[in-house]
């Protein structure tokens, strides 16, 4: 059985879902962030195996900014939840609804 | 002097100018003479104009000076223009003469008001916008004329305008000549239309050409019509010249008598080519107007009892009979009638307020009577007027009613008759005001009804007071004899119980030994004294019952008779005061008001007032002599405006005799109409209660339901307007911001600050647009 | 019409400075140090005077008989989009561009601001800059540029210095005025675009080349004209799109209500004349009945409506929708005279409601209310106040002799040539305008002088003088208007001729001779 491109795209199709369905269903903020990174790593992984396949050096360069962009996202995300989180222990996505219209 | 024509109208200019900027300065009486003077000005200016037109051959007596351009828009070319033609001086002249007559005698009327120089900064402005009216030489400037007169008008009727009464007439005033003003704004835009010019030269003599079309002229005849009426108040737009009295007399005289209310007259001569273009039946129409209105205003004015709104209906029928000169083709019997009729009605109008001069503002014709006696040149002039008016030879006003009876006679024996009727209601009605006011007893100091019906009140009431009193005082009486006769009783008892121990002490009871025989028998005497006593009080007490009742009996008879008058006087209100034989006191209980009276005295008026009546009564003696109709060469007046006439009068197919008997006829009926006032409000032979219907005093009513609908089913009309404005437009564009909102408040409904909404939206989101691309793709 | 050069020094580009010297004034203004607070209203005034004069004087060095735009400047803005600032005056625009000179100077003297006076003059000071763009621009961006600013500061000045309801009166001018605009910036960049495809050129938004172009569809030309058209009747305004302007009247300041009156609802109806028949004259000869409908209706609409009001200001705002209704009339009139008299219905009544406005303001100013119900007797408190009233309103009602008749007439004139009965009826109208403005006279000014009425003091110097001019040229206008008809009649008539030459089977319904009108109107050329 050969290893070909499709493994890695499913698998990286695997991934996304998983972290996708693991953001809609979860409640806890910090398992939603976690699922986000799944959900960018899948991508980052199906760009980078894009890029092999097709020889095109942009697929390797995206995942640089992906990863950049996922940092940020983390370092400002994580300290703005960790701050709610040492206020309200306990508290889940559906109580952060302050923003409501 | 022709060049100086454009004079005329600048010296009232100028006097305005003056006043407006320095009249509360010169105050009074000097205001009043730069405005007199002005007038007298212009007047003489008219006179060497006229003098000039005279000096030249007859068919040159057409001249246009051109001052300044005044709209030069595309086609419309309107310049500020001066025709002068025979017409247009005609007009000159009495606007300024009588005019200047009017300003003198203001300087007099308008003595002690506060508002003097307003007064005349007004007048000056009405003769100005009135001479340009007439001098104008095309329709715009006419018009210019014609609405600044509208104006004047309404300045002038509101001029004590604290009082809410005068500032509504003179607003109606305005209200309803703008409705005529429609007409005429509409026939300049058809003339403009039709010639490209609007200027008299050009579309008279293109219509005298014959280049209109019949159709067209008829239009336009009418909506200059419709113009006509409101100016000079035709049915059924007269309605405003009855409320117009609330202004001061001079301007009643000036404005609503002489000037303003002639120029639908003016224009209608003035465009006589047009009418001899248009349908037959616009002449028709014009002459039926005119006599319909002639004899439904006479029939008011004989129930009259302000001296002025007699006079102003009389106007109106006046009017009348110069839109039926009109309709006849009768363009110089109608100017004539105008001219004899500002010198007449001017000097009726000015003789009244004479009287209301000198009877300190009581304008009510049944507080007057003998007035001759203290105001002899006011009744003199006024008794000439009379006479004018009334169609008695040779006074001006036979000589120029009769010529357009006779014209009326040539189109329609119908229209004869009608005016003929007018004619005697006319006679009838100024002679009633005529004796009412300057003959018979002077009734200043009679009781009015209204104090009339309070003294009747108060008699009652007295009667009932003495009934009541009378009644107590019975009662008390009967009381008093009452406690008489128990006294006497009592009395007799006491007396019959002495004599009773007398007689036990002389019968020899050794008992009753100790008793003093002297002293009973003195017991029995004094008994026998008080019994007297009683005895006496009772029948005084009888005579005081008997007293009482006759009283009562005298006040109940006083009280049955005075109510069983007051009664028959509820039937007949005006009940007089002798009215009830048996009831002879009355007039003690009429109120102060009465007695104050009683030394009032009518005073005649300054020279300031009684030269312009004198002036006028003159006028009116001889204003015949401009038109007689013996020979051709006595007729002065329609050789003079042959030129404006453009050859549209139309010629008398009757003869000679045919005229002397239609005159006779209508010399008798103003006879008969005189004699019939004379024997109801002189001799009292008739009952002029007859006469005087309330419908007829209170104007067939037509006023009040105008009033009515106006303010009820127009006002709720206009009301519906505005609300359908507040609440379906504005109401569509508040809607808009109302489900602006409601639509957002559905929308907010989708966030609700969860992050997982938001979360599963991007990701249905992201679902969607891939389909949506990949299924694109595939094709 | 290829823009010509003024005869008189061409160096100084005057318009552009008409529109950049109140902007400078309002810098100034704002710059003020906050300790010299006497300064705020000198450097307004001054700069609205100088702005004035330069109007002036462009008035006078106008040249009469000229056809063209004279004047004309032109600087590029954004070349690859045609964009450029390109202005020039003509017969038309010449004397809206001296009412907004002449009116701003008066409605910044007459009277102050209650509070925040900085901000009230830059204000000011930033619409009439935006106004005076309006009028002379030919380039499209920059006119709806300036056609949209002008709504910033009117905002402000009726949402900050109005009265009662202003914040309500303010937002629905705003938005109810933006709304109606919103199209017109698609319809400015459909008609560039349709034209650069016409004629296979340049994008450009120059207005004189598009007009003379006249290459678009006439499908599309329609639709356009139709986006154009909302925007201006909502500005005019035509009913029934008028209800916000009753109360942004009422509600504004009294310099705000005078300048809205007098200047800004001029915006519309020029609109029409330089966008709407200029740009798109076959649309507007096959929308012309409607707008000559919807013109009689607002004018008996808008008398009946402002018989029946109680508020004194609200009551000459309906009045000004009753005389817009006859500018609207004269101008689909397509005729000399009907445009004429339309033109000089914008200048007369922007004279006359100005004044009206700044009368009642001044009542305001002593009484503190509006309403009839409260005023009365007012002629025997301030006997010359009243006679400057009855002067204006006189003016207002059409009198002859005052400036509002000859416009009014030339109006009924040239509708009556094109369209007979339209004519008729909008004649009525005058019966109406008496009807109302004579009613509410009588209530405030006749009438017994009760209470605080008979206290009322007469009108001041100062306010005299402000109102001066405003008498001055409502007399001399109503007999002298020859020159300023002059000044219009070269550019009218090339207008007219436009829409000849422009629209099939077209003829300018003028007056003829002696032809025989059947009163059924079965006459040849103006249809009705």
């Amino acid at each position: 059985m050969e290893v070909t491109v499709a493994w890695y795209l499913t698998l990286g199709a695997v991934l996304f879902t998983l972290g996708a369905v693991g953001l809609l269903v979860r409640r806890n903020p910090l398992v939603m962030f976690m699922c986000i990174e799944l959900m960018l790593n899948a991508v980052n992984l199906t760009f980078v195996s894009l890029g092999d396949e097709l020889g095109d050096l942009g697929g390797q360069l995206s995942v640089f900014f992906v990863l950049v962009v996922a940092a940020a996202e983390v370092v400002i995300g994580l300290g703005i939840i960790v701050a709610i989180m040492r206020r309200r222990s306990g508290a889940t996505a559906d109580d952060l609804s302050v923003l409501r219209g | 002097m022709l060049d100086l024509v454009w004079l005329i109208p600048a010296f009232p200019l100028a006097g305005f100018v003056v006043l407006l900027l320095a009249g509360s300065r010169l105050g009074e009486p000097r205001a009043g003479w730069v405005a007199t003077i002005a007038m007298f000005g212009s007047f003489a200016v008219t006179v060497g104009v006229v003098v000039d037109l005279l000096s030249r051959d007859v068919h040159n007596r057409r001249s246009v000076t051109t001052l300044f351009s005044w709209v030069p828009a595309g086609d419309l070319a309107v310049d500020f223009g001066i025709l002068a033609d025979p017409l247009s001086l005609t007009m000159c002249l009495f606007i300024t003469g009588v005019g200047a007559l009017i300003h003198l005698y203001s300087i007099g009327y308008m003595h002690g008001d506060s508002d003097f120089s307003r007064f005349f900064t007004y007048l000056n402005l009405f003769a100005f916008s009135m001479l340009v009216l007439v001098l104008g030489d095309n329709m715009l400037l006419t018009f210019l004329g014609w609405e600044g007169v509208g104006a004047c008008s309404y300045l002038l009727i509101s001029f004590w305008f604290s009082d809410s009464a005068n500032a509504s007439a003179g607003k109606k005033a305005f209200v309803t000549n703008r409705i005529g003003d429609w007409g005429v704004l509409v026939a300049m835009c058809l003339t403009f239309f039709t010639f490209g010019s609007l200027s008299y030269v050009e579309v008279l003599d293109a219509t005298d050409a014959g280049q209109v079309a019949e159709s067209t002229a008829t239009f336009i005849v009418l909506m200059l019509f419709v113009g006509a009426i409101g100016k000079s108040a035709q049915f059924p737009l007269y309605l405003w010249l009855p409320d117009a009295m609330a202004g001061p007399t001079p301007v009643s005289a000036l404005i609503h008598a002489a000037t303003m209310v002639t120029s639908g007259i003016y224009l209608l001569t003035r465009v006589n080519p047009i009418i001899a273009d248009a349908a037959d039946w616009v002449p028709s129409l014009i002459a039926w107007v005119g006599v319909g209105t002639a004899l439904f205003a006479a029939t008011i004015a004989v129930a009259q009892t302000d001296i002025k709104k007699v006079l102003a209906y009389s106007t109106v029928s006046q009017l009348g009979y110069m839109f039926l000169a009109v309709g006849c083709g009768a363009y110089v019997p109608a100017i004539f009638h105008m001219v004899t009729h500002a010198f007449f009605k001017a000097l009726l109008f000015l003789g009244s307020g004479s009287v209301i001069h000198g009877m300190d503002g009581d304008q009510d014709m049944r507080h007057y009577g003998g007035l001759r006696k203290w105001m002899p040149v006011t009744a003199s002039t006024f008794i000439i007027g009379w006479l004018a008016i009334a169609g008695v030879p040779p006074f001006a006003g036979f000589w120029s009613k009769d010529e357009i009876l006779a014209y009326a006679w040539n189109e329609s024996p119908a229209l004869w008759f009608v005016g003929l009727v007018t004619a005697v209601l006319t006679a009838f009605y100024m002679t009633r005001q005529v004796v009412l006011t300057f003959f018979g007893r002077h009734r200043y100091a009679d009781a009015r009804p209204d104090e009339v019906a309070a003294a009747w009140d108060a008699r009652i009431a007295v009667a009932v007071a003495d009934l009541d009193a009378a009644t107590v005082a019975v009662d008390a009486a009967r009381t008093g004899l009452g406690a008489a006769t128990a006294a006497r009783a009592e009395a007799e008892s006491a007396h019959a119980s002495a004599i009773e121990a007398a007689r036990s002490a002389t019968s020899g009871d050794e008992a009753e030994a100790s008793s003093d025989p002297e002293a009973l028998a003195q017991a029995v005497l004094a008994a026998e004294d008080a019994v007297a006593t009683a005895v006496t009080a009772v029948e005084t007490a009888e005579e005081s019952v008997a007293v009482a009742q006759a009283v009562h009996a005298v006040a109940g008879a006083d009280h049955a008779v005075v109510s069983a008058a007051a009664e028959s006087r509820a039937e007949v209100p005006a009940l007089a005061l002798d009215a009830a034989p048996d009831v002879a006191d009355v007039a003690d209980h009429l109120p102060e008001a009465v007695a104050a009276r009683a030394d009032h005295h009518p005073h005649e008026s300054p020279w300031t007032m009684t030269l312009p009546l004198v002036v006028l009564a003159g006028l009116s003696v001889v204003g015949g002599l401009m038109q007689l109709p013996f020979t051709p060469s006595l007729k002065f007046l329609e050789k003079w405006l042959e030129p404006s006439l453009f050859g549209n009068e139309v010629h008398l197919t009757i003869g000679g005799g045919m005229l002397w008997v239609l005159a006779s006829i209508a010399v008798v009926g103003g006879l008969l109409g005189i004699a019939v006032a004379v024997a109801a409000y002189e001799r009292r032979r008739i009952d002029h209660r007859a006469f005087e219907q309330p419908l007829l005093a209170d104007a067939w009513a037509i006023d009040r339901k105008v009033g009515d609908f106006m303010g009820g089913p127009g006002r709720a009309g206009f009301e519906a307007v505005t609300t359908f404005d507040q609440r379906i437009v504005d109401g569509a564009v508040n809607g808009v911001g109302v489900l602006v909102r409601r639509l957002a408040g559905v929308l907010r409904r989708f966030h609700n600050g969860m992050v997982r909404t938001y979360a599963a939206g991007a990701a249905l989101g992201a679902v969607a647009l891939l389909l949506w691309f990949l299924t694109r793709a595939s094709w | 019409m290829i823009a010509v050069f003024a005869s008189a020094s061409p160096s100084f580009p005057v318009l552009p400075a008409l529109i950049l010297t109140p902007l400078l004034g309002a810098l100034l203004v704002v710059v003020v140090p906050r300790s010299r607070p006497e300064l705020l209203k000198l450097t307004a005034v001054l700069s609205t005077m100088a702005t004035g004069a330069m109007s002036l004087w462009v008035l006078f060095a106008f040249d009469a008989g000229a056809e063209g735009f004279q004047f004309a400047s032109r600087h590029v803005w954004i070349e690859d989009l045609g964009i450029s600032w390109l202005f020039g005056i003509d017969g038309i625009s010449l004397f809206l561009v001296v009412l907004t000179g002449i009116l701003f100077p008066i409605a910044i003297l007459a009277t102050d601001p209650e509070h925040d006076s900085r901000a009230y003059y830059a204000w000011l000071l930033v619409l009439e800059g935006g106004v005076m763009g309006v009028f002379i621009s030919l380039d499209l961006v920059i006119f709806f540029l300036c056609f949209e600013i002008v709504l910033v500061p009117m905002y402000f000045l009726i949402g900050r210095w109005g009265h009662g309801n202003r914040t309500y009166a303010a937002t629905k001018f705003f938005l109810y005025t933006m709304a109606g605009s919103a199209l017109m910036l698609v319809g400015i960049v459909s008609l560039a675009f349709l034209h650069a495809d016409a004629t296979g050129g340049a994008l450009t938004f120059d207005l004189v080349v598009i007009a003379e172009a006249q290459s678009v569809a006439t499908d599309a030309a329609r639709w356009v004209f139709l986006a154009f058209a909302l925007a201006f009747a909502v500005k005019v305004p035509i009913f029934p799109l008028h209800t916000w302007l009753p109360d942004a009247h009422t509600e504004a300041p009294t310099a705000g209500s005078v300048i809205l009156a007098g200047v800004l609802l001029k915006l519309g109806t020029y609109g029409f004349l330089r966008f709407g028949l200029y740009l798109f004259p076959e649309a507007t000869h096959h929308f012309a009945p409607v707008f000559l409908v919807l013109g009689v209706v607002g004018i008996v609409y808008g008398a009946v409506v402002a018989t029946m009001q109680k508020d004194l200001k609200r009551l000459v705002a309906y009045s000004s929708v009753a005389h817009l209704g006859f500018i609207i009339l004269g101008t689909f009139a397509l005729n000399t005279e009907g445009i004429e008299g339309g033109l000089l219905q914008m200048v007369n009544h922007g004279i006359s409601t100005g004044a009206l406005f700044l009368l009642v303001g001044m009542i305001y100013e002593r009484r503190h209310t509006h309403q009839i119900s409260e005023l009365g007797g007012l002629q025997k408190s301030a006997p010359i106040l009243a006679g400057v009233f009855m002067v204006v309103m006189l003016s207002s009602i059409g009198l002859p002799g005052l400036n509002g008749f000859v416009g009014e007439f030339l109006v009924l004139v040239g509708t009556f040539n094109a369209h007979r009965w339209y004519a008729v009826v909008a004649a009525g109208g005058v019966v109406l305008a008496a009807l109302y403005l004579l009613w509410a006279y009588q209530r405030v000014f006749h009438g017994p002088a009760e209470g605080d009425n008979a206290d009322m003091p007469d009108l001041r110097l100062r306010e005299g003088l402000v109102l001066a001019p405003l008498l001055a040229l409502i007399v001399v206008l109503g007999i002298y208007p020859k020159p300023v008809i002059e000044r219009m009649e070269p550019a009218v008539d090339a207008l007219v001729e436009h829409i000849e030459r422009h629209v099939d089977g077209f003829q300018e319904p003028t007056s003829r001779m002696g032809i025989d009108i059947a009163l059924d109107g079965a006459d040849s050329g103006g249809d009705h």
